[in-house]
């Protein structure tokens, strides 16, 4: 699974071509997350700091055996604890790997204004490039996870990379490295598709989870991290997982009509102006009549 | 057209070219630094607005910079404005004569100015400018604190940063409108106009010809000569 620069499929806030385009990748890469057997180790979440660079930093405590309240600038992996009582009263410990979800139509580089900021390359990691990064946070508002955090010391926005770095020279992810469970799986998109309808079979016909299904939701056409969840048809209940993520309609409504409407409407209007000073010209002052003393009030 | 009012008076006065006062030079001097200020939110503002015209942001300084500075101008511009409201707010009611001229726009556009009624210090055109300004630098304002600090609004209150980017982009797209009309008129349309705001002084002729009822009701300090 080599890497080239050149198979970038999309770039933000970029007018000109992309190097990648036309580029139909066999292999997209994904990261399967099996809820159902995570056990809340936080060895990913380890792996992940050190693999990236990042040291422990104070937390805060939320009440509950999770890390912090949410995913932070430098911390891009957590384990997210939810307490679920089920309807026969007895109670389920539902833990969700949080982290970026890599989408197929990704809210944040959609949303970005900066010129190669975020790329998407064809393997179908979306990727956050510092370096063009102005800071802006317009990323946070385009995603639909709540995943890109904004770093105060360096007034920029961090996420994490799906290890493209790892990735391109043919290693797997740190946080599936590190994963006793096997819970964590990384291969292409559709082995981890299969991989995990299997698994969901199995516990909707043996293990009583009858509505236990893959999410790879299709409003952000599918992800590169999909989960297999005990009850796919209530996603919130892991800590918040949305039910049908898109990218935000004002998001859209800005990026697409009326960023249309608003430039026909600028060139119209320059347009117009000139149209009126070669139809009408200029407005001159004139005499003003010798009658004017007595028109005084 | 503007050559009729020659033709209606068989003499014209002889102090047409004498200067008046219009604007002091503290309304210049603020005048001249909102129109800075707005010009460097345009530049940031439509970098990030297009792709397309991303490259602006070479000329101030790059987009991590502009990205620092466009609050702030912003902050700057806000000022100014609520300065000129302070100033200007009397002279910026819009009276019958105004909703009359309004409604008879079209010979405005035309040029055929003396078919319309007599005009204050300012025209509807000028006050629909100014409170078109005033209200939409309110609605970015508040939109724009959303997008300086978008990290420090909770996720359960992101309906607060998706209602922020079209509301900025929407009502800044409405002062670029405004501002293109101001820019146009001021500069090439209504000769006069600009230096009016450079020197403070116009013509007694321009404003017997723009601004009728300020030229003769005026605000005392001045009256044509016996």
């Amino acid at each position: 699974m080599s890497q080239a620069s050149t198979e970038i499929i999309r770039i933000s806030g970029h007018a000109g071509t992309v190097p990648g385009a036309g580029l139909n990748r066999e292999y997209q890469v994904c990261k399967l997350v099996d809820t159902t057997t995570c056990i809340g180790c936080k060895a990913c979440e380890v792996a992940c700091l050190e693999w990236n660079g990042y040291t422990f930093s104070q937390t805060t405590f939320d009440n509950s055996y999770q890390t912090m309240p949410e995913t932070a600038w430098n911390y891009w992996n957590l384990i997210k604890f939810n307490e679920h009582e089920r309807d026969d009263g007895s109670m389920m410990l539902l833990m969700r790997k949080d982290q970026c979800m890599h989408c197929e139509d990704p809210g944040c580089l959609e949303a970005c204004p900066a010129d190669a900021a975020i790329v998407q390359y064809a393997n179908g990691i979306v990727d956050f490039q510092e370096a063009h990064c102005i800071g802006c946070g317009y990323c946070v508002t385009g995603c639909p996870f709540n995943i890109p955090k904004f770093s105060p010391e360096a007034h920029k926005v961090f996420k994490c990379t799906l290890c493209n770095d790892r990735v391109s020279v043919g290693l797997e992810p740190a946080c599936i490295k590190a994963c006793p469970t096997g819970c964590l799986h990384f291969g292409t998109k559709s082995e981890m598709k299969d991989l995990a309808e299997a698994r969901a079979e199995q516990l909707r016909n043996i293990s009583g989870f009858a509505d236990a299904g893959v999410y790879d939701p299709a409003g952000v056409g599918g992800t590169h991290v999909i989960y297999v969840l005990h009850d796919a048809k209530n996603p919130e209940l892991y800590s918040g997982l949305p039910k049908d993520p898109h990218i935000p309609y004002s998001v859209w409504l800005w990026k697409k009509p009326l960023k249309w409407l608003g430039n026909l409407a600028m060139i119209g209007g320059i347009v117009g102006l000139a149209w009126h000073y070669m139809r009408y010209g200029p407005k001159k002052e004139e005499p003003i009549p010798s009658d004017d003393d007595e028109r005084r009030v | 057209m503007s050559t009729n009012a020659v033709a209606r008076h068989s003499s014209t006065s002889s102090y047409g070219e004498e200067l008046i006062p219009r604007y002091s030079l503290a309304e210049r001097a603020n005048h001249w630094f909102g129109a800075l200020t707005y010009i460097y939110l345009l530049i940031t503002g439509l970098a990030f607005w297009s792709p397309y015209l991303f490259w602006m942001v070479a000329v101030v300084g790059g987009g991590p910079t502009a990205r620092f500075m466009h609050p702030w101008f912003g902050l700057f511009f806000t000022a100014s404005l609520f300065w000129m409201f302070k100033g200007w707010r009397r002279d910026m009611q819009i009276d019958d004569d105004d909703r009359q001229w309004s409604r008879d726009i079209h010979s405005y556009i035309t040029n055929e100015d003396e078919k319309l009624p007599p005009v204050g210090r300012f025209n509807w055109g000028q006050k629909l400018f100014f409170w078109g300004m005033l209200y939409s630098i309110i609605l970015l304002l508040l939109s724009g604190i959303g997008l300086w600090y978008t990290e420090a609004l909770p996720w359960s209150l992101r309906f607060l940063r998706y209602a922020a980017v079209l509301v900025h982009a929407s009502v800044a797209l409405i002062t670029i409108g405004l501002f293109l009309i101001h820019v146009y008129m001021s500069t090439v349309l209504e000769e006069g106009s600009f230096g009016s705001m450079v020197h403070g002084n116009v013509t007694r002729a321009w404003a017997w010809t723009f601004h009728r009822k300020w030229y003769y009701e005026g605000n005392g300090t001045f009256r044509p000569k016996q």
